[in-house]
């Protein structure tokens, strides 16, 4: 966020290259050199800021290395300045820089386990919606005629992800889960991360489940889902998605009419 | 017409029998999964107590150390204190945080 005032705003622009000139307004105290002082202010944003993409990223930088991962955060942050007072959100355009950064192009699957690690971030700050339970959905049973055209709103702490690579396995073998050694990386795959309590969790899914979750969160209603998936996958098993997202507590809205869920 | 109306039938049959397994299903799983979880301090190894809050918090992955006495894990309630922690005074989990020996 670059502030409007123009002192502030080249104040911000001098942060992020030593090169760059301060605003004449910055000044010190008893006349010595601001330069010096704002070096130190410089050096505090870039440190913190990089500190922060570190925390937030731990496998992709455990996939780099933290020499490679301080270099490509830096060259991030000299665009991304935050745009929230919330650290937290820091980060949020790291997936794509990735994906579009000419260093990392031999790591095609690095975006997409960068998106997993920010999902599991938002995921845990995501609003605290109640999930509709077996017992509240029982009552739909007795109208079947109503189902097909239903829709739902998926939890807003629930994300979808999709990837052509192994990066469920990836992020796994970083938790002490299977050995990276074995990770076939060119295998598909695909994950849902949700938040049980204040636990965030890493689903792996079928890509036949996933792309049915993916055509309800999209809008459409269940009985388009369900026939877009079985044309897809013939073996795709739709009681074991509805149990899935009952179970996981992942409907937060349930539509029986054509209206699309508030 | 016919045609769309018999696929319409088929679906509403499948959704409405795959979605009463499902909440048979979810039933016995939540049943098993609603059981009360308990905060455990102690058990966690290091960088794997459960927090995924991210920078700027003080508890991402925070944890420096195996069994570190501050940092917490879920547990299924009632195991807790029944979970070995080489750290702990009690030499098991303690759901509050406990200073390590």
């Amino acid at each position: 966020m670059i502030p409007q005032d123009p002192i502030q705003a080249g104040f911000a622009n001098a942060l992020l290259a030593p090169e760059r000139p301060l605003p004449p307004q910055v000044v010190t105290w008893n006349g010595s050199d601001p330069t010096v002082r704002f070096d130190v202010y410089r050096n505090n944003v870039v440190v913190s800021l990089t500190e922060a993409l570190a925390d937030g990223f731990p496998v992709t930088r455990a996939l780099v290395g933290e020499t490679f991962f301080a270099a490509m955060a830096r060259c991030f942050l000299a665009e991304h300045l935050p745009d929230s007072p919330i650290l937290t959100d820091y980060g949020d355009a790291l997936p794509d820089f990735i994906a579009a950064f000419p260093p990392t192009r031999g790591l095609p699957y690095l975006p997409d386990v960068a998106r997993l690690e920010r999902a599991r971030v938002r995921a845990y700050h995501a609003a605290d919606a109640r999930a509709l339970t077996a017992q509240d959905l029982a009552h739909h049973l007795a109208d079947p005629q109503r189902l097909p055209a239903t829709r739902l709103a998926l939890h807003p702490a629930w994300t979808l992800h999709v990837s052509e690579y192994a990066i469920v396995s990836l992020w796994a073998a970083h938790q002490g889960q299977g050995r990276i050694e074995d990770v076939d990386l060119r295998r598909a795959e695909s994950a849902l991360v949700l938040r049980d309590g204040d636990a965030v969790q890493v689903l792996p899914l079928s890509s036949a489940i996933a792309g049915f979750f993916a055509t309800l969160a999209a809008g459409l209603p269940l009985g388009v889902a369900a026939e877009i998936a079985a044309a897809t996958t013939p073996d795709f098993d739709l009681t074991q998605a509805l149990a899935l997202l009952i179970h996981h507590g992942g409907i937060a809205a349930w539509q029986p009419s054509g209206e699309p869920p508030a | 017409m016919t045609q769309s109306r018999a696929i319409q039938t088929t679906t509403a049959a499948a959704l409405a029998l795959a979605l009463g397994t499902a909440l048979t299903l979810g039933n016995t799983a939540v049943a098993g999964e609603g059981a009360a979880k308990e905060k455990c301090y102690g058990i966690a190894l290091k960088g794997k107590n459960d927090c995924a809050a991210g920078p700027g918090t003080s508890c991402a992955g925070t944890s420096k150390v195996d069994y570190q006495g501050n940092a917490w894990k879920y547990v299924p309630a009632g195991t807790c204190e029944k979970t070995a922690s080489p750290t702990s005074p009690t030499g098991q989990g303690q759901l509050a945080a406990f200073k390590a020996m």
